[in-house]
């Protein structure tokens, strides 16, 4: 099996979403359990939350509703965006009861 | 461990490609919270099968798998049976289908399995058409909403059939366990999973998930939805075990169906008429559901 | 019930054989589902398993797209399985046969060859199966219910075999041979578990190791799987021969390399070339005309993919004449069979043509083959065997 990128792989616009050079595994099967971890959606975002630490009640709606876990549990109990996965959807900013999460246009 | 009740540890992992506010992948990271490490899931062709698996990555932490898009069904009988034959009797099988897959082309594959008594759960996440491919009317597609093959016409304005029931299609194969469930309440959503799964037999769970480009909505507001589909009574939170419904979240004081319609632009073409006509269909609906609640209504064979 | 350890020699049809020799490869897993004529194998299974004779799963599905999508969920949790099919039954599994082999999942089925509709017939021609031989699957022909059987433990040999890892269809005509009786040497138990011993694959649904299966590939990866596929299709035309040599020395038969058989082709100028049970009609043509001084010979084709270029080619570097018989029409264009022949011979002197035959339950009997023979022999063009 080649293990080796071709040039047309390392072109491709797909391929970069993969770091290193494609495996080509027998019958396609993934053995990296979460491995689209390595694919950063936070550039996806037009929006970008901000939880403001100092009002966060703690109560992990935030965390609780977002469709691609990107908000953590820091170790003092409140809540943190990780922004390398979130997508900027603010379902996390219309559901905070203590409207503790605000947002801005994402600076790029 | 866990946090506000729900799982801490990601069986669905971050960086998968579903759209920002996707409430069907939020669907999928609480079943799969609820149902725990011990499970194999078979999906069906679906945004969530293409969103989860683009080779060489996965998203799933659990043994996962994908064949086509009518047999997520059938390929999980065929694991139940191997599991069966290795001695696993520990091991969850959850099929995943979403509406297109689950009432209209997987329809054969579904009852087949739970005909067979098949110890599996069945999801059918509901976003009310074919997203994957574009927004095509599926057979659970809301009456009225606008897709891209029911378009807002002229002469006809959208889907002109109600939902198919099928719910209460699969619980009339003597299903011991179905439930509907929604984003809206996620806590209910995990206590439906973990009930399901405890059963020696075929159960099926009904889950309603927005979709933010096929319902033409802000992506912020896919749980607002959620809950006014709820709160309306579009979409109502019950369970039938043992063949007896039981809401599992009733509003205190049903809305207006018109609060959840205004909010989508799937239904922006709607006339004051057919709003009426909505609500009556739904009002017909939750007036059926009312009327069987508490009562024997479906034999128990599994 | 003990399981049997002596050989015996019994009368059987072609299903049953196909059953009985399923039943000694211990699949565990078998989805099912009815249709003429294929119907006998689960049947003759399912009696092994309710009366206990047989330890495996049945799967009774709502429909054969259903029994390869359960085969496929099968194999993805690492147990070995086997279905049987025919006709619009294969053609319902369309979908799924490339997915399987893609998977590289080593799965064996049966399948009595049958006609496709319309009109609605039943009977045997090789439509069904011919129609499907892009899907990476090995395809096996047999001409006897014995064959039928030693083919059917061949083939989960060859499937399993690491550089293979395809999955295998072991082809026998519709009622020809899935209906017909004849003696059948049924193989002890322990000498089949001696030449194919127990399934283990690397990969397979577990919780303790949990991977994806049936992911998605972009156009970065899509074409390197089936590269893999291709390539293992090459890797089966040496491992074929390789496993044919095997049971021989096992079981003391064997069929001409696995992949071609030939019959009085030493000094053969003419041939007769075809697929599964036509070919012993075949072989009564070709000893009468040898009886009257004709130099005919006869390919036996029994692996229709991989194509044995090689073979096929050696075999007829001398001849003048080959009649192809094509138990199925490729409409529009000439019969596959015709076609793939054709194109292997093109650098040969040897002028091939294509005889459509044997379409839905028509007979082919000696006259007809006789008939493409000597239509080779004056050098006129192939046609249609009515």
């Amino acid at each position: 099996m080649k293990k080796q990128k071709t040039k047309e792989q390392a072109q491709s616009g797909i391929s970069k979403t993969c770091p290193g050079p494609m495996v080509f595994s027998k019958g396609a099967v993934i053995s990296e359990p979460g491995s689209t971890m390595k694919y950063k959606t936070g550039n996806w975002r037009t929006y970008k939350p901000v939880i403001e630490r100092a009002k966060c009640i703690k109560c992990g709606i935030c965390w609780a509703n977002c469709p691609d876990a990107a908000i953590k549990k820091d170790s003092d109990g409140t809540f943190i965006v990780d922004y390398d996965y979130c997508k900027g959807c603010l379902i996390c900013d219309k559901l905070c009861p203590v409207k503790a999460i605000s947002h801005g246009v994402e600076q790029k | 461990m866990a946090i506000i009740g729900f799982e801490e540890k990601e069986f669905f992992a971050s960086g998968h490609r579903a759209c920002a506010g996707c409430g069907e992948a939020l669907a999928l990271r609480h079943i799969m919270k609820a149902a725990g490490e011990k499970t194999i899931v078979a999906m069906a062709t679906g945004c969530m099968e293409v969103v989860s698996t683009p080779y060489p990555e996965t998203a799933w932490k659990v043994p996962w798998v994908h064949c086509a898009f009518e047999n997520a069904a059938a390929v999980a009988s065929g694991v139940r049976a191997a599991l069966n034959m290795k001695g696993d009797k520990e091991t969850n099988v959850i099929a995943i289908g979403g509406d297109g897959a689950s009432f209209d082309i997987g329809f054969g594959a579904l009852s087949g399995a739970i005909e067979r008594g098949t110890k599996f759960l069945y999801i059918a996440t509901d976003n009310e058409a074919y997203m994957n491919t574009g927004i095509q009317r599926s057979g659970a597609t809301f009456p009225y909403a606008a897709t891209t093959t029911s378009p807002a016409g002229k002469i006809i304005p959208g889907k002109q059939q109600p939902k198919k029931p099928l719910p209460f299609i699969v619980a009339s194969h003597g299903v011991k366990y179905v439930a509907s469930a929604s984003v809206a309440n996620l806590p209910d959503l995990k206590a439906k999973v973990q009930k399901a799964l405890k059963v020696n037999g075929p159960t099926f769970l009904h889950v309603y998930v927005p979709c933010i480009p096929g319902w033409k909505i802000d992506s912020s507001t896919t749980i607002e939805i959620a809950r006014k589909a709820v709160e309306t009574n579009v979409f109502p939170l019950y369970e039938i075990e043992d063949g007896v419904l039981k809401f599992t979240q009733k509003p205190a004081e049903k809305k207006q169906v018109e609060s959840y319609l205004i909010m989508q632009g799937r239904f922006k073409h709607l006339t004051p008429e057919l709003v009426k006509k909505i609500q009556g269909y739904v009002d017909a609906r939750f007036a059926f559901l009312e009327g069987i609640e508490g009562k024997k209504c479906f034999d128990v064979l599994y | 019930m003990a399981e049997k350890e002596k050989a015996e020699k019994v009368v059987i049809s072609g299903a049953d054989a196909i059953a009985c020799a399923v039943k000694l490869c211990r699949p565990k897993v078998l989805p099912m589902y009815p249709i003429t004529p294929s119907t006998l194998v689960p049947e003759r299974l399912s009696e092994f398993v309710f009366n206990g004779e047989m330890k495996a799963e049945m799967i009774h599905v709502e429909s054969e797209h259903s029994a390869a999508s359960a085969l496929y969920g099968a194999y993805a949790t690492g147990v070995r399985g086997f279905t049987a099919t025919a006709s619009q039954g294969l053609a319902l599994m369309h979908e799924i046969l490339p997915i399987i082999s893609a998977s590289r999942f080593p799965a064996v089925m049966a399948v009595a060859n049958r006609t496709l509709s319309g009109p609605l017939n039943i009977w045997n021609d090789h439509s069904d199966a011919v129609s499907e031989r892009d899907q990476g699957w090995i395809q096996l022909y047999c001409e006897s219910a014995q064959e039928a059987f030693d083919t059917t433990i061949m083939a989960y040999k060859i499937a399993e075999t690491e550089r293979v890892s395809l999955p295998v269809m072991v082809c026998i005509d519709g009622f020809a041979l899935s209906h017909v009786y004849e003696p059948v040497q049924i193989e002890g138990q322990s000498k089949v578990d001696a030449f194919l011993p127990p399934y283990k694959p690397h990969n397979f649904l577990d919780t303790s190791d949990p991977k994806t299966f049936g992911a998605v590939a972009f156009p970065n990866s899509f074409f390197e799987f089936h590269e893999a596929e291709e390539m293992a299709m090459q890797e089966a035309l040496k491992v074929i021969p390789k496993v044919n040599e095997e049971f021989g020395k096992a079981f003391g038969r064997k069929y001409g390399d696995g992949l071609v058989e030939l019959v009085e082709m030493k000094n053969a100028e003419y041939a007769l070339i075809g697929m599964g049970t036509l070919v012993g009609t075949s072989r009564v043509v070709v000893e009468e005309m040898r009886k009257q001084g004709e130099k005919v010979g006869l390919i036996k084709l029994k692996c229709l993919r991989p194509f044995p270029k090689d073979e096929i080619l050696q075999a007829c570097k001398k001849l003048k004449g080959l009649a192809v018989i094509d138990r199925h029409a490729s409409l529009g264009y000439e019969g596959a069979l015709t076609i793939d022949l054709k194109a292997a011979l093109k650098d040969e002197k040897v002028k091939v043509e294509g005889f459509v035959a044997g379409l839905g339950g028509r007979d082919i009997d000696v006259k007809r083959l006789r008939a493409a023979v000597e239509t080779i022999m004056k050098g006129e063009k192939g046609y249609w065997l009515k």
